[in-house]
Protein backbone atom coordinates (compact mmCIF):
# COMPACT_ATOMS: atom_id res chain seq x y z
CA UNK A 1 0.00 0.00 0.00
CA UNK A 2 1.16 3.27 -0.93
CA UNK A 3 1.86 5.54 1.93
CA UNK A 4 1.37 9.28 1.52
CA UNK A 5 4.23 11.20 3.01
CA UNK A 6 3.55 14.46 5.01
CA UNK A 7 5.82 16.19 2.20
CA UNK A 8 3.60 15.32 -0.75
CA UNK A 9 0.17 16.74 0.72
CA UNK A 10 0.53 19.95 -0.19
CA UNK A 11 1.69 18.52 -4.03
CA UNK A 12 -1.18 16.13 -4.20
CA UNK A 13 -3.31 18.65 -3.19
CA UNK A 14 -2.22 21.44 -5.65
CA UNK A 15 -2.47 18.82 -8.77
CA UNK A 16 -5.66 17.00 -8.01
CA UNK A 17 -8.45 19.45 -5.90
CA UNK A 18 -9.18 22.64 -7.69
CA UNK A 19 -11.41 25.35 -5.56
CA UNK A 20 -14.14 27.02 -6.76
CA UNK A 21 -17.21 28.02 -6.12
CA UNK A 22 -20.43 26.02 -6.07
CA UNK A 23 -21.96 28.33 -8.23
CA UNK A 24 -18.85 27.94 -11.15
CA UNK A 25 -19.41 24.26 -10.69
CA UNK A 26 -23.18 24.14 -11.50
CA UNK A 27 -22.74 26.47 -14.51
CA UNK A 28 -20.01 24.00 -15.89
CA UNK A 29 -21.98 21.23 -15.43
CA UNK A 30 -25.20 22.97 -16.68
CA UNK A 31 -23.16 24.54 -19.81
CA UNK A 32 -21.99 20.95 -20.77
CA UNK A 33 -25.57 19.20 -20.43
CA UNK A 34 -27.65 21.37 -22.40
CA UNK A 35 -31.45 19.17 -23.20
CA UNK A 36 -33.02 21.08 -25.79
CA UNK A 37 -36.87 20.85 -26.24
CA UNK A 38 -38.24 18.58 -28.70
CA UNK A 39 -40.07 21.60 -30.21
CA UNK A 40 -40.08 22.01 -33.97
CA UNK A 41 -42.48 24.75 -35.60
CA UNK A 42 -41.65 25.10 -39.31
CA UNK A 43 -38.68 23.94 -41.55
CA UNK A 44 -35.43 24.35 -39.16
CA UNK A 45 -36.74 21.47 -37.76
CA UNK A 46 -35.41 19.39 -40.16
CA UNK A 47 -32.32 21.07 -39.83
CA UNK A 48 -32.76 20.73 -36.27
CA UNK A 49 -33.45 16.65 -36.66
CA UNK A 50 -30.43 16.02 -39.04
CA UNK A 51 -28.38 18.15 -36.23
CA UNK A 52 -28.80 15.31 -34.05
CA UNK A 53 -28.05 12.46 -36.78
CA UNK A 54 -25.00 10.32 -37.15
CA UNK A 55 -22.91 12.64 -39.06
CA UNK A 56 -23.21 15.95 -37.41
CA UNK A 57 -23.94 14.18 -34.15
CA UNK A 58 -25.03 16.57 -31.69
CA UNK A 59 -24.35 13.80 -28.73
CA UNK A 60 -20.44 15.24 -29.04
CA UNK A 61 -21.61 18.16 -27.66
CA UNK A 62 -23.89 16.50 -24.72
CA UNK A 63 -26.92 18.08 -26.54
CA UNK A 64 -28.61 15.22 -28.16
CA UNK A 65 -30.88 14.00 -25.41
CA UNK A 66 -33.93 15.93 -27.12
CA UNK A 67 -37.13 15.87 -24.36
CA UNK A 68 -40.45 16.28 -25.16
CA UNK A 69 -41.42 17.85 -21.90
CA UNK A 70 -40.62 21.24 -20.95
CA UNK A 71 -39.93 20.39 -17.50
CA UNK A 72 -37.26 18.63 -18.49
CA UNK A 73 -35.66 20.99 -20.52
CA UNK A 74 -32.80 23.95 -20.38
CA UNK A 75 -33.08 24.64 -24.27
CA UNK A 76 -35.62 26.08 -26.13
CA UNK A 77 -35.02 26.06 -29.84
CA UNK A 78 -37.21 28.01 -31.40
CA UNK A 79 -37.08 25.86 -34.99
CA UNK A 80 -39.39 27.96 -37.44
CA UNK A 81 -42.16 30.34 -38.03
CA UNK A 82 -43.95 31.81 -34.83
CA UNK A 83 -47.45 32.47 -36.19
CA UNK A 84 -50.16 34.62 -33.99
CA UNK A 85 -52.13 31.25 -33.45
CA UNK A 86 -49.07 29.53 -32.17
CA UNK A 87 -47.44 32.23 -30.31
CA UNK A 88 -49.10 31.63 -26.86
CA UNK A 89 -48.18 28.26 -26.81
CA UNK A 90 -44.56 29.13 -27.30
CA UNK A 91 -45.16 31.79 -24.52
CA UNK A 92 -46.25 28.98 -22.18
CA UNK A 93 -44.28 26.05 -22.92
CA UNK A 94 -40.96 28.60 -21.93
CA UNK A 95 -43.12 29.10 -18.74
CA UNK A 96 -43.15 26.04 -17.80
CA UNK A 97 -39.55 25.44 -18.26
CA UNK A 98 -37.50 25.37 -15.11
CA UNK A 99 -34.85 27.99 -14.22
CA UNK A 100 -32.65 28.51 -15.33
CA UNK A 101 -33.57 28.25 -19.36
CA UNK A 102 -32.26 29.49 -22.36
CA UNK A 103 -33.58 30.78 -25.83
CA UNK A 104 -32.04 29.80 -29.24
CA UNK A 105 -33.71 31.43 -32.12
CA UNK A 106 -32.61 29.08 -35.04
CA UNK A 107 -33.46 31.03 -38.10
CA UNK A 108 -34.45 34.63 -39.89
CA UNK A 109 -38.10 33.25 -39.19
CA UNK A 110 -37.31 32.69 -35.74
CA UNK A 111 -35.29 36.17 -35.37
CA UNK A 112 -37.22 38.43 -37.54
CA UNK A 113 -40.20 36.79 -39.50
CA UNK A 114 -37.73 36.12 -42.62
CA UNK A 115 -39.19 36.01 -45.27
CA UNK A 116 -43.01 36.14 -44.08
CA UNK A 117 -42.10 39.19 -42.27
CA UNK A 118 -45.39 41.03 -44.04
CA UNK A 119 -47.39 38.32 -43.67
CA UNK A 120 -50.72 39.16 -41.81
CA UNK A 121 -50.14 35.99 -39.30
CA UNK A 122 -46.86 36.25 -38.29
CA UNK A 123 -45.17 36.95 -34.98
CA UNK A 124 -42.24 38.97 -36.18
CA UNK A 125 -39.48 37.01 -34.30
CA UNK A 126 -38.73 35.33 -30.99
CA UNK A 127 -37.16 38.14 -29.33
CA UNK A 128 -40.97 40.14 -29.46
CA UNK A 129 -41.73 37.84 -26.69
CA UNK A 130 -38.72 35.80 -25.22
CA UNK A 131 -35.68 36.90 -23.86
CA UNK A 132 -33.42 35.61 -26.83
CA UNK A 133 -29.55 34.22 -25.74
CA UNK A 134 -28.46 33.41 -28.64
CA UNK A 135 -29.59 34.12 -32.72
CA UNK A 136 -28.51 31.57 -35.13
CA UNK A 137 -29.25 33.04 -38.89
CA UNK A 138 -29.72 31.38 -41.81
CA UNK A 139 -32.89 29.93 -44.08
CA UNK A 140 -32.86 27.05 -42.64
CA UNK A 141 -29.10 27.30 -41.19
CA UNK A 142 -27.21 24.39 -41.83
CA UNK A 143 -26.27 22.16 -38.97
CA UNK A 144 -22.92 23.22 -38.53
CA UNK A 145 -24.31 26.79 -37.68
CA UNK A 146 -26.63 25.31 -34.74
CA UNK A 147 -24.24 23.51 -33.62
CA UNK A 148 -21.92 27.21 -33.24
CA UNK A 149 -24.76 28.12 -31.47
CA UNK A 150 -24.94 25.52 -29.14
CA UNK A 151 -21.77 26.22 -28.40
CA UNK A 152 -21.53 29.75 -27.70
CA UNK A 153 -24.59 29.37 -25.87
CA UNK A 154 -22.20 26.94 -23.75
CA UNK A 155 -19.80 29.95 -22.93
CA UNK A 156 -22.29 32.06 -22.27
CA UNK A 157 -23.78 29.81 -19.23
CA UNK A 158 -20.10 28.76 -18.63
CA UNK A 159 -19.36 32.64 -17.79
CA UNK A 160 -21.74 34.62 -16.84
CA UNK A 161 -19.43 37.51 -15.62
CA UNK A 162 -17.85 37.78 -19.08
CA UNK A 163 -21.37 38.27 -20.64
CA UNK A 164 -22.12 40.27 -17.68
CA UNK A 165 -18.71 42.61 -18.51
CA UNK A 166 -19.05 42.49 -22.48
CA UNK A 167 -23.10 43.88 -21.83
CA UNK A 168 -21.80 46.69 -19.36
CA UNK A 169 -19.33 47.96 -21.99
CA UNK A 170 -22.25 47.67 -24.63
CA UNK B 1 -68.16 1.70 -6.80
CA UNK B 2 -65.61 1.67 -10.22
CA UNK B 3 -66.39 4.41 -12.70
CA UNK B 4 -65.12 5.35 -16.11
CA UNK B 5 -65.02 8.97 -17.32
CA UNK B 6 -64.76 10.30 -20.47
CA UNK B 7 -61.13 12.25 -21.15
CA UNK B 8 -60.28 14.67 -23.30
CA UNK B 9 -56.88 15.01 -24.50
CA UNK B 10 -55.07 17.48 -26.40
CA UNK B 11 -52.59 15.84 -28.94
CA UNK B 12 -50.43 18.81 -29.58
CA UNK B 13 -49.58 21.33 -31.35
CA UNK B 14 -46.50 20.72 -29.67
CA UNK B 15 -46.78 17.13 -29.48
CA UNK B 16 -43.24 15.18 -31.40
CA UNK B 17 -45.47 12.43 -33.13
CA UNK B 18 -47.64 15.17 -34.43
CA UNK B 19 -44.53 16.05 -36.72
CA UNK B 20 -45.07 19.73 -36.46
CA UNK B 21 -47.90 21.94 -34.93
CA UNK B 22 -50.73 20.11 -35.77
CA UNK B 23 -53.38 19.71 -33.46
CA UNK B 24 -56.02 16.89 -32.45
CA UNK B 25 -58.11 16.87 -29.46
CA UNK B 26 -59.04 12.91 -28.98
CA UNK B 27 -61.78 11.98 -26.97
CA UNK B 28 -60.32 8.42 -24.90
CA UNK B 29 -62.59 6.02 -23.10
CA UNK B 30 -59.46 3.88 -21.54
CA UNK B 31 -57.16 4.16 -24.12
CA UNK B 32 -59.27 3.74 -27.16
CA UNK B 33 -60.37 6.85 -28.93
CA UNK B 34 -63.78 7.82 -29.46
CA UNK B 35 -64.05 11.00 -31.31
CA UNK B 36 -60.95 13.17 -32.82
CA UNK B 37 -61.23 16.23 -34.31
CA UNK B 38 -58.52 18.14 -36.39
CA UNK B 39 -57.60 21.61 -35.93
CA UNK B 40 -54.92 22.96 -38.62
CA UNK B 41 -53.55 26.80 -38.71
CA UNK B 42 -50.86 26.58 -36.35
CA UNK B 43 -48.43 27.13 -39.21
CA UNK B 44 -50.03 29.37 -41.30
CA UNK B 45 -48.09 31.71 -42.71
CA UNK B 46 -50.39 33.39 -45.50
CA UNK B 47 -47.81 31.60 -48.30
CA UNK B 48 -50.68 32.69 -50.82
CA UNK B 49 -51.48 35.81 -50.00
CA UNK B 50 -47.43 36.84 -50.21
CA UNK B 51 -47.96 35.17 -53.47
CA UNK B 52 -49.87 38.50 -54.60
CA UNK B 53 -47.31 40.82 -53.80
CA UNK B 54 -44.42 38.91 -55.09
CA UNK B 55 -43.47 38.88 -58.54
CA UNK B 56 -43.53 35.44 -60.28
CA UNK B 57 -39.57 34.73 -60.05
CA UNK B 58 -39.61 36.20 -56.56
CA UNK B 59 -41.65 33.62 -55.33
CA UNK B 60 -39.77 30.28 -56.45
CA UNK B 61 -37.98 30.17 -53.40
CA UNK B 62 -41.31 30.44 -50.95
CA UNK B 63 -41.95 26.63 -52.66
CA UNK B 64 -39.35 25.53 -50.85
CA UNK B 65 -40.69 26.79 -47.42
CA UNK B 66 -44.21 24.65 -48.49
CA UNK B 67 -43.27 21.15 -47.95
CA UNK B 68 -39.92 21.70 -46.36
CA UNK B 69 -39.04 18.26 -46.96
CA UNK B 70 -39.57 18.07 -50.55
CA UNK B 71 -38.67 21.45 -51.55
CA UNK B 72 -37.94 20.68 -55.30
CA UNK B 73 -40.50 19.02 -56.17
CA UNK B 74 -42.78 22.26 -54.95
CA UNK B 75 -40.52 24.33 -57.10
CA UNK B 76 -41.06 22.58 -60.28
CA UNK B 77 -44.87 22.33 -59.69
CA UNK B 78 -45.03 26.08 -59.16
CA UNK B 79 -42.30 26.76 -62.06
CA UNK B 80 -44.38 24.13 -64.34
CA UNK B 81 -47.58 25.96 -63.61
CA UNK B 82 -45.84 29.62 -64.45
CA UNK B 83 -44.43 27.95 -67.55
CA UNK B 84 -47.75 26.49 -69.19
CA UNK B 85 -49.50 30.01 -68.12
CA UNK B 86 -46.51 31.72 -70.53
CA UNK B 87 -46.97 29.02 -72.98
CA UNK B 88 -43.23 28.40 -72.79
CA UNK B 89 -43.55 24.32 -72.24
CA UNK B 90 -42.36 23.06 -75.31
CA UNK B 91 -39.21 25.31 -75.26
CA UNK B 92 -37.80 24.09 -72.61
CA UNK B 93 -34.27 22.30 -73.12
CA UNK B 94 -34.33 18.43 -72.90
CA UNK B 95 -31.21 18.48 -70.48
CA UNK B 96 -33.11 20.72 -68.05
CA UNK B 97 -36.22 18.20 -68.25
CA UNK B 98 -33.83 15.62 -67.50
CA UNK B 99 -32.02 17.32 -64.65
CA UNK B 100 -35.34 18.25 -63.49
CA UNK B 101 -36.30 14.95 -63.23
CA UNK B 102 -33.04 13.70 -61.70
CA UNK B 103 -33.37 15.90 -59.13
CA UNK B 104 -37.18 15.81 -58.52
CA UNK B 105 -36.72 12.23 -58.02
CA UNK B 106 -33.50 12.33 -55.95
CA UNK B 107 -36.60 14.96 -53.84
CA UNK B 108 -38.68 12.00 -53.65
CA UNK B 109 -36.15 9.31 -52.09
CA UNK B 110 -35.05 11.87 -49.29
CA UNK B 111 -38.39 13.50 -48.87
CA UNK B 112 -39.85 9.23 -48.27
CA UNK B 113 -36.71 9.00 -46.53
CA UNK B 114 -37.26 11.09 -43.58
CA UNK B 115 -40.94 9.62 -43.90
CA UNK B 116 -39.23 6.54 -42.74
CA UNK B 117 -37.27 7.51 -40.14
CA UNK B 118 -39.93 9.52 -38.65
CA UNK B 119 -41.87 6.72 -39.01
CA UNK B 120 -39.69 4.15 -37.02
CA UNK B 121 -39.19 6.98 -34.39
CA UNK B 122 -43.03 6.79 -33.94
CA UNK B 123 -42.83 3.23 -33.21
CA UNK B 124 -39.91 3.68 -30.78
CA UNK B 125 -37.48 2.69 -33.47
CA UNK B 126 -34.74 5.26 -33.20
CA UNK B 127 -31.71 3.23 -34.49
CA UNK B 128 -33.95 3.12 -38.03
CA UNK B 129 -34.28 6.59 -37.83
CA UNK B 130 -30.80 7.06 -37.93
CA UNK B 131 -30.42 4.76 -40.93
CA UNK B 132 -32.91 6.86 -42.56
CA UNK B 133 -31.36 10.45 -41.96
CA UNK B 134 -27.98 8.51 -42.87
CA UNK B 135 -28.87 7.83 -46.47
CA UNK B 136 -30.93 11.31 -46.85
CA UNK B 137 -27.85 13.44 -46.14
CA UNK B 138 -26.04 11.58 -48.75
CA UNK B 139 -29.04 12.60 -51.22
CA UNK B 140 -28.65 16.06 -49.74
CA UNK B 141 -25.15 16.22 -50.19
CA UNK B 142 -25.66 15.85 -54.15
CA UNK B 143 -29.41 18.60 -54.25
CA UNK B 144 -26.09 20.79 -52.38
CA UNK B 145 -23.43 20.05 -55.46
CA UNK B 146 -27.00 21.44 -57.59
CA UNK B 147 -28.32 23.87 -55.93
CA UNK B 148 -26.00 25.33 -52.96
CA UNK B 149 -28.56 25.02 -49.98
CA UNK B 150 -29.79 21.45 -48.26
CA UNK B 151 -33.22 22.23 -48.10
CA UNK B 152 -34.45 25.28 -49.85
CA UNK B 153 -33.11 25.17 -53.13
CA UNK B 154 -34.49 27.68 -55.51
CA UNK B 155 -32.88 25.99 -58.21
CA UNK B 156 -35.97 25.44 -60.72
CA UNK B 157 -36.00 28.56 -63.01
CA UNK B 158 -39.07 29.28 -65.69
CA UNK B 159 -37.77 27.66 -68.97
CA UNK B 160 -35.41 25.22 -67.25
CA UNK B 161 -32.97 25.15 -64.08
CA UNK B 162 -30.28 27.87 -62.36
CA UNK B 163 -27.24 26.01 -63.66
CA UNK B 164 -25.73 22.90 -65.63
CA UNK B 165 -25.06 19.83 -63.19
CA UNK B 166 -21.40 20.36 -61.63
CA UNK B 167 -18.34 18.80 -62.68
CA UNK B 168 -18.52 15.22 -61.07
CA UNK B 169 -22.12 15.23 -60.09
CA UNK B 170 -22.61 12.01 -62.53
CA UNK B 171 -19.80 10.56 -60.49
CA UNK B 172 -21.07 11.08 -57.20
CA UNK B 173 -24.84 9.90 -57.89
CA UNK B 174 -23.39 7.13 -59.59
CA UNK B 175 -21.65 6.29 -56.66
CA UNK B 176 -24.61 6.90 -54.44
CA UNK B 177 -27.19 4.74 -56.85
CA UNK B 178 -24.89 1.74 -56.34
CA UNK B 179 -24.75 2.68 -52.49
CA UNK B 180 -28.94 2.55 -52.28
CA UNK B 181 -30.48 -0.73 -53.04
CA UNK B 182 -28.05 -1.91 -50.08
CA UNK B 183 -29.55 0.45 -47.45
CA UNK B 184 -32.79 0.10 -48.86
CA UNK B 185 -32.39 -3.43 -48.45
CA UNK B 186 -31.41 -2.84 -44.69
CA UNK B 187 -34.58 -0.40 -44.11
CA UNK B 188 -36.23 -3.90 -44.56
CA UNK B 189 -34.13 -5.79 -42.81
CA UNK B 190 -34.24 -3.12 -39.69
CA UNK B 191 -38.38 -1.97 -39.56
CA UNK B 192 -40.17 -4.13 -42.12
CA UNK B 193 -39.33 -7.45 -40.90
CA UNK B 194 -39.47 -6.02 -36.91
CA UNK B 195 -41.93 -8.58 -35.34
CA UNK B 196 -43.24 -5.23 -32.99
CA UNK B 197 -43.00 -3.14 -35.63
CA UNK B 198 -45.59 -5.68 -37.88
CA UNK B 199 -47.82 -5.90 -35.00
CA UNK B 200 -47.99 -2.35 -34.66
CA UNK B 201 -49.12 -1.58 -38.14
CA UNK B 202 -50.36 -4.32 -39.77
CA UNK B 203 -53.97 -4.03 -40.13
CA UNK B 204 -54.33 -1.18 -38.31
CA UNK B 205 -56.01 1.74 -39.34
CA UNK B 206 -57.02 0.51 -42.63
CA UNK B 207 -58.72 2.92 -45.62
CA UNK B 208 -60.62 1.26 -48.13
CA UNK B 209 -60.06 1.71 -51.58
CA UNK B 210 -63.76 3.84 -51.23
CA UNK B 211 -62.99 5.67 -48.56
CA UNK B 212 -59.89 6.40 -49.90
CA UNK B 213 -61.37 7.93 -53.04
CA UNK B 214 -64.28 9.80 -51.05
CA UNK B 215 -61.82 11.80 -48.85
CA UNK B 216 -59.63 12.19 -51.92
CA UNK B 217 -56.27 10.18 -51.27
CA UNK B 218 -53.93 10.84 -53.83
CA UNK B 219 -50.30 9.67 -53.97
CA UNK B 220 -48.66 7.22 -52.22
CA UNK B 221 -51.76 6.95 -49.61
CA UNK B 222 -54.05 6.12 -52.36
CA UNK B 223 -51.71 3.58 -53.83
CA UNK B 224 -51.64 1.88 -50.82
CA UNK B 225 -55.64 1.42 -51.18
CA UNK B 226 -55.12 -0.46 -54.11
CA UNK B 227 -55.84 2.33 -56.23
CA UNK B 228 -53.36 2.51 -59.21
CA UNK B 229 -52.46 5.19 -59.83
CA UNK B 230 -49.61 8.05 -60.74
CA UNK B 231 -49.42 11.01 -62.56
CA UNK B 232 -46.03 10.71 -63.75
CA UNK B 233 -47.52 7.83 -65.72
CA UNK B 234 -51.15 8.50 -66.33
CA UNK B 235 -50.52 12.22 -67.11
CA UNK B 236 -46.72 12.19 -68.27
CA UNK B 237 -45.71 15.58 -67.78
CA UNK B 238 -41.65 16.84 -68.44
CA UNK B 239 -39.77 13.31 -69.83
CA UNK B 240 -41.41 11.18 -67.62
CA UNK B 241 -43.21 9.38 -70.50
CA UNK B 242 -39.50 8.16 -71.78
CA UNK B 243 -38.86 6.54 -68.71
CA UNK B 244 -40.03 2.72 -67.48
CA UNK B 245 -41.05 2.40 -64.27
CA UNK B 246 -43.31 0.31 -62.05
CA UNK B 247 -46.28 2.11 -59.98
CA UNK B 248 -46.19 0.23 -56.54
CA UNK B 249 -49.91 -0.90 -55.73
CA UNK B 250 -50.61 -2.81 -52.51
CA UNK B 251 -54.19 -3.46 -51.34
CA UNK B 252 -55.00 -3.44 -47.58
CA UNK B 253 -54.42 0.47 -47.20
CA UNK B 254 -53.18 -0.28 -43.73
CA UNK B 255 -50.22 1.16 -41.86
CA UNK B 256 -47.93 -1.30 -43.36
CA UNK B 257 -48.98 -0.91 -46.66
CA UNK B 258 -48.69 2.96 -46.91
CA UNK B 259 -44.84 2.36 -45.30
CA UNK B 260 -44.46 -0.84 -47.72
CA UNK B 261 -45.44 1.53 -51.38
CA UNK B 262 -42.89 4.41 -50.14
CA UNK B 263 -40.02 1.81 -49.92
CA UNK B 264 -40.70 0.64 -52.93
CA UNK B 265 -41.14 3.75 -54.62
CA UNK B 266 -37.64 4.63 -53.69
CA UNK B 267 -36.25 1.33 -55.85
CA UNK B 268 -38.82 2.60 -58.43
CA UNK B 269 -37.19 6.43 -57.85
CA UNK B 270 -33.28 5.01 -58.45
CA UNK B 271 -34.39 3.19 -61.66
CA UNK B 272 -35.85 6.61 -63.20
CA UNK B 273 -32.26 7.96 -62.17
CA UNK B 274 -30.93 5.10 -63.68
CA UNK B 275 -32.34 5.59 -67.10
CA UNK B 276 -31.93 9.42 -67.00
CA UNK B 277 -28.98 9.22 -66.45
CA UNK B 278 -28.01 7.30 -69.44
CA UNK B 279 -30.68 9.64 -71.59
CA UNK B 280 -29.41 12.78 -70.86
CA UNK B 281 -28.81 14.89 -73.75
CA UNK B 282 -25.45 17.95 -74.16
CA UNK B 283 -27.26 21.46 -74.36
CA UNK B 284 -28.07 24.67 -72.99
CA UNK B 285 -30.56 24.30 -69.34
CA UNK B 286 -32.25 27.66 -70.05
CA UNK B 287 -34.92 28.41 -72.90
CA UNK B 288 -34.97 31.85 -73.88
CA UNK B 289 -37.25 33.94 -71.52
CA UNK B 290 -37.72 37.24 -70.95
CA UNK B 291 -36.08 38.88 -67.86
CA UNK B 292 -39.52 40.21 -66.56
CA UNK B 293 -41.92 37.62 -66.38
CA UNK B 294 -44.98 38.32 -67.64
CA UNK B 295 -47.75 36.48 -68.48
CA UNK B 296 -50.43 36.58 -70.22
CA UNK B 297 -54.12 37.69 -69.20
CA UNK B 298 -55.66 33.80 -68.19
CA UNK B 299 -55.94 31.27 -65.64
CA UNK B 300 -54.02 27.95 -65.15
CA UNK B 301 -54.12 24.81 -63.11
CA UNK B 302 -51.19 22.46 -63.11
CA UNK B 303 -50.25 19.49 -61.25
CA UNK B 304 -47.26 17.25 -60.43
CA UNK B 305 -46.60 13.95 -58.46
CA UNK B 306 -45.38 14.96 -55.12
CA UNK B 307 -43.60 12.85 -52.96
CA UNK B 308 -47.13 13.00 -50.67
CA UNK B 309 -49.64 13.38 -54.08
CA UNK B 310 -50.68 15.55 -56.44
CA UNK B 311 -49.57 19.22 -55.71
CA UNK B 312 -51.26 21.44 -58.04
CA UNK B 313 -50.88 24.92 -58.26
CA UNK B 314 -54.08 27.44 -60.02
CA UNK B 315 -52.75 31.09 -61.05
CA UNK B 316 -54.68 33.44 -62.11
CA UNK B 317 -52.96 36.23 -64.03
CA UNK B 318 -53.87 39.75 -65.03
CA UNK B 319 -50.96 40.47 -67.03
CA UNK B 320 -48.81 42.01 -64.49
CA UNK B 321 -45.53 40.67 -62.96
CA UNK B 322 -47.27 39.87 -60.26
CA UNK B 323 -49.55 36.84 -59.81
CA UNK B 324 -53.53 38.24 -59.25
CA UNK B 325 -54.33 34.68 -57.29
CA UNK B 326 -52.15 32.13 -56.22
CA UNK B 327 -54.14 28.33 -55.12
CA UNK B 328 -52.21 25.75 -53.67
CA UNK B 329 -53.75 22.59 -53.55
CA UNK B 330 -52.04 20.33 -51.23
CA UNK B 331 -51.90 16.93 -50.32
CA UNK B 332 -51.16 16.84 -47.36
CA UNK B 333 -54.10 18.80 -46.27
CA UNK B 334 -56.53 16.52 -47.89
CA UNK B 335 -54.81 13.30 -46.36
CA UNK B 336 -55.25 14.96 -42.72
CA UNK B 337 -58.89 14.99 -43.56
CA UNK B 338 -59.52 11.62 -43.11
CA UNK B 339 -57.68 10.95 -39.42
CA UNK B 340 -60.67 11.67 -37.00
CA UNK B 341 -62.33 9.29 -39.13
CA UNK B 342 -59.55 6.69 -39.15
CA UNK B 343 -58.64 7.07 -35.26
CA UNK B 344 -62.61 6.39 -34.06
CA UNK B 345 -61.75 3.27 -32.82
CA UNK B 346 -57.93 2.93 -32.42
CA UNK B 347 -55.72 2.84 -29.41
CA UNK B 348 -53.83 6.11 -28.68
CA UNK B 349 -50.38 4.61 -29.51
CA UNK B 350 -51.66 3.08 -32.63
CA UNK B 351 -53.52 6.59 -33.56
CA UNK B 352 -49.80 8.16 -33.28
CA UNK B 353 -48.36 5.93 -35.99
CA UNK B 354 -51.02 6.12 -38.09
CA UNK B 355 -51.29 9.38 -38.12
CA UNK B 356 -47.31 9.44 -39.25
CA UNK B 357 -48.06 7.28 -41.90
CA UNK B 358 -50.08 9.76 -43.96
CA UNK B 359 -47.12 11.48 -44.35
CA UNK B 360 -48.05 14.99 -43.00
CA UNK B 361 -45.99 17.98 -43.57
CA UNK B 362 -47.62 21.07 -41.81
CA UNK B 363 -46.22 23.55 -43.93
CA UNK B 364 -47.52 22.63 -46.54
CA UNK B 365 -51.12 21.80 -44.90
CA UNK B 366 -51.52 25.38 -43.19
CA UNK B 367 -49.36 27.34 -45.96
Amino acid sequence: MDVIKENQVEELVQNNIIMSTVEAAFNWCRSRSLWPLTFGLACCAIEMMATADTRYDLARFGSEVFRPSPRQCDLMIIAGTITKKMQPVVQRLYEQMAEPRYVLAMGSCAISGGPFTDSYNVVLGGDTFLPVDVYVPGCPPRPEALIYGILQLREKVANPKKIARLKANG
Amino acid sequence: MLKTQELTLNLGPHHPSTHGVFRCVLNLEGEYITKAVNHLGYLHRGIEKLAESRTYTQFIPYNGRLDYVAGMLNEWAYVMAVEKLMGITEEIPERAEYIRVIVGELQRIASHGIYFASMALDVAGASAWFYGFRDRDEVLDLLEMVSGQRLMHNYMRFGGVAADLPDGFMNKLDKLLNKLPAAIEEYEGILLGNEIFRARTVGVAPVSREMALDYGFTGPNLRASGVDTDLRRDEPYSVYDRFKFNVPVRQNGDTFDRVIVRIEEMKESIKIIRQAMEGIPEGPVMAKVPKVIKPPVGEVYSRLENAKGHLGFHIVSDGSTKPYRLRIYSPCFVNIGIFPEMAKGLHLMDAVVALASLDIVLGEIDR
